[in-house]
């Protein structure tokens, strides 16, 4: 035989799967609240994202190149796309350009390639830097804007959010505060002040659902984080009404932003089903803690932080069951 | 519908051949034997250089239990015994014969007629197994296990069930397919025979459900056969592996290894050994011919042929409308677990089920990528494996972490790197740590 024929080990066909069809589907996946965050906040929504995406893509880049010198092209990948989306929707809308990049560099800089990049990063990089400017710029990282103001940027009326009612609530321990709350449909669509990606609570669940449909994630992490807070503020609540209603919880802040397209970062939580549920609940729990109990109004960005230190632990000792492990008679 | 309830994953079936006839390979000019068409020892040659031989006769013995006679193909002469790279890549010494006619010793019925069991009431279990072993029936699914050792369980452990495997989990074969259409009640009498071999009176038949017109034809014809179930499963691969495919009609877990198949009752043949066991019992065929799949996209002509053992890779290939211009890769089996041939040389063993020609463009692996720890190979693997654990711990060389984490119970599926949407090349590294490792714990225990 003349011609050369190529061998390889079995399989020989692959499902086509690629980072980049994960990567993208999950930026596809939050189109619904990156619309919102267009219709609620306009032009401050607007030049955050692009910011943070522009800046996360090209740090990416650059640190690639010229530190790691290395050939691959890597923010093809989308990862540094779907970080930059992700950071940008943790921010309120009037933040300057200047800290969002500050922002981006802590992100992709610190949380994602000084650990070797995609893959090796043991905390939310997009997390990482939302963290670092909530510590750094405690001002104006928790001076949101209220929504409906399209055409303003830096100079945006801000007002109390929802969790700030709330936390507020349970300092003076006065019920009336909590009537100052929107209501429940309002927290759902979006007509709060906050965060630009996380207002709409519905916008995110659309995304989760069409995250399902196309099997990028499963369901275990965010149905065991919801479900947890669910409970446990459900259970709070009916000790004393001081505590806002289960409802109200799931719906404010960055609970259902968190939930659905953070804890779920393929990098950072478990591998396997029962971790994912550990890590799930445990999320559900601290966030719960912290927003009760806690300095700041907010928990969630600090639980999923905590919990992915306890990624690699939880992975040691929930193991998948094995076949035959429990032999059926 | 019933299936496996871990893992598993669903490739493209690409059952291009399902509806094409099984028809007769022409004769080789020269059929090659190797010896080495079986797990366990190799078979030993009885024949020399020069000697003739017939169709039916025997080219070489089984050397000890877990082992299995070779038979002739064709009638001629024995032109040399000599190596050739056979289909594993390994160069292992061979029997060559120089075709001349087609004569047949006269032992064999060559009639088609039905020879039911109640025509043989005389047969015992013993003549059964005996008649198996010295026809070399093996595993014809491709893992050419000696059958008449599984058909021997050992002491202190008991059949309770048969169950045949016409599950055909891997793409594009459809030899047993074809063969259930075309030879329902001869199987329906070879797992009578089984069933009487070990001494169980429940069969099941496991089909999956793309198979329906199989599943409709056998359910008929197994009304004669009340003891025989025929049971639809759920596509999904790999339920043609021997523990998934238990699991899914019993719904028992066969222990992790070194447990058998028989520590939860079960006797598992292919269809393809059930038709050879049926031939060796009924028909005194030893086994020489076995249907195989020539398939491929760019194939001209897929097609299912009963060829004779011997007959070189490139005469099918032709047979079929000739090699396109385009293949990459000529896969000995499915795609799934088969192996990728070095050249078309290699000849028809007792074992090959499917030759499988990908085009060029499919048969470049993707460039890898970094895991993203997405716990899709966890989700995938059939075993309750951890795929990324055992493939970058053996790619460390960590042989006691990955010992600790049960590699040796991985089945080699390839589930894990199908969907890795890295495309990195899990099953590689598994493998060497798998076998690795199982030398590690061959030399424990020796000492």
């Amino acid at each position: 035989m003349a011609k050369k024929l190529i061998v390889s080990l079995s399989p020989h066909v692959h499902s086509r799967d690629s980072v980049q069809r994960n990567m993208y589907g999950v930026c596809i996946a939050l189109i619904p609240a990156l619309l919102s965050s267009l219709y609620f906040f306009g032009l401050g929504a607007a030049i955050v994202l692009a910011t943070s995406v522009a800046a996360c893509v090209f740090f990416e880049w650059a640190i690639t190149k010229y530190i790691l010198k290395s050939g691959r092209l890597t923010i093809l990948d989308g990862s540094a796309v779907l970080t930059g989306l992700l950071l940008g929707f943790n921010l309120p809308s009037n933040l300057p350009v200047w800290i969002i990049i500050i922002g981006a560099l802590v992100a992709i800089g610190v949380g994602k390639m000084t650990f070797g990049g995609l893959g090796c990063n043991p905390f939310n990089p997009a997390l990482v830097g939302r963290v670092f400017l909530l510590v750094s710029f405690p001002v104006q990282m928790t001076t949101w804007p209220m929504s409906g103001q399209l055409d303003a940027y830096l100079d945006a009326e801000t007002g109390a959010t929802p969790l700030g009612i709330m936390k507020e609530a349970i300092k003076s321990g006065d019920v009336s505060v909590l009537h100052k709350l929107p209501d429940a449909v309002d927290m759902l669509v979006g007509q709060t002040g906050g965060s630009l990606g996380e207002v709409s609570a519905l916008a995110l669940l659309i995304g989760l659902v069409y995250m399902f449909v196309r099997r990028i994630i499963t369901w275990h992490v965010p149905v065991s984080i919801l479900a947890t807070v669910f409970v446990l503020s459900g259970l709070l609540h009916l000790y004393n009404p001081v505590y806002a209603s289960p409802v109200s919880v799931l719906l404010t802040g960055g609970l259902m932003l968190g939930a659905c397209f953070m804890a779920t970062d393929y990098v950072t939580s478990p591998m396997t089903v029962k971790g994912q549920v550990v890590y799930g609940v445990a999320i559900g729990f601290l966030t719960v803690v912290i927003r009760t109990f806690g300095a700041y109004p907010e928990g969630m960005s600090f639980a999923i932080l905590i919990m992915n230190a306890f990624t690699p632990l939880i992975n040691t000792y929930c193991k998948p069951k094995r076949f035959g492990e429990v032999v059926k008679k | 519908m019933k299936t496996f309830k871990i893992g598993g994953v669903h490739p493209s079936e690409n059952k291009l051949s399902a509806t094409s006839p099984i028809r007769r390979a022409g004769l080789p000019k020269q059929a090659v034997f190797s010896l080495y068409q079986h797990i366990g020892a190799p078979a030993k040659p009885v024949v020399a250089k020069g000697d003739e031989v017939k169709v039916g006769m025997m080219l070489a013995e089984a050397d000890g239990f877990v082992s299995a006679p070779v038979y002739s193909s064709v009638s001629g002469k024995v032109s040399k015994i000599d190596a050739l790279v056979d289909a594993s890549g390994y160069r292992r010494p061979a029997i060559f014969v120089d075709v001349e006619g087609d004569e047949w010793v006269d032992t064999i019925d060559r009639t088609t007629d039905l020879v039911t069991l109640s025509q043989r009431p005389d047969l015992t279990a013993e003549e059964i197994i005996n008649k198996v072993r010295t026809a070399g029936v093996v595993g014809m699914g491709g893992a050419t296990f000696p059958c008449h050792v599984k058909l021997s369980p050992p002491k202190g452990t008991k059949a309770e069930c048969v169950i045949i495997n016409a599950v055909e989990c891997e793409p594009y074969l459809t030899a047993d397919h074809r063969l259930m259409l075309e030879k329902p009640e001869e199987i329906l009498v070879g797992v009578e025979l089984i069933m009487k071999a070990v001494g169980v009176d429940k069969g099941y038949i496991g089909i999956e459900n793309n198979k329906p017109d199989a599943i409709a034809l056998l359910s008929e014809k197994a009304k004669a056969h009340p003891q025989i179930e025929i049971v639809p499963l759920q596509v999904k691969y790999p339920q043609g592996g021997e523990k998934q495919l238990i699991a899914a009609v019993t719904g028992r877990e066969v222990p992790a290894p070194p447990a058998l198949p028989i520590s939860v009752g079960a006797v598992v043949q292919n269809v393809g050994t059930t038709f050879a066991i049926y031939e060796a019992v009924m028909k005194n065929k030893p086994v020489f011919e076995r249907v195989i799949t020539v398939t491929g996209k760019d194939v001209p002509n897929p097609s299912n042929l009963l060829a004779r053992i011997g007959t070189p890779m490139h005469q099918l290939i032709e047979e079929c409308g000739g090699m396109p211009e385009n293949t990459g890769k000529v896969i000995g089996g499915g795609p799934m677990m088969g192996k990728a041939l070095m050249n078309l040389d290699v000849p028809v063993c007792k074992g090959s089920s499917g030759l499988l020609l990908m085009t060029e463009n499919e048969s470049r692996r993707a460039e890898p990528q970094p895991c993203i720890r997405c716990a899709k190979c966890v989700s995938a693997c059939p075993m309750g494996l951890e795929p990324y654990l055992l493939a970058t711990a053996s790619a460390f060389r960590n042989w006691d972490l990955v010992e600790e984490n049960d590699i040796v119970s991985c089945i080699e599926c390839g589930s894990c790197q199908f969907t890795c949407p890295s495309a990195r090349p899990m099953l590689d590294n598994i493998r060497m740590g798998k076998t690795t490792v199982m030398a590690l714990i061959r030399a424990r225990n020796a000492k």
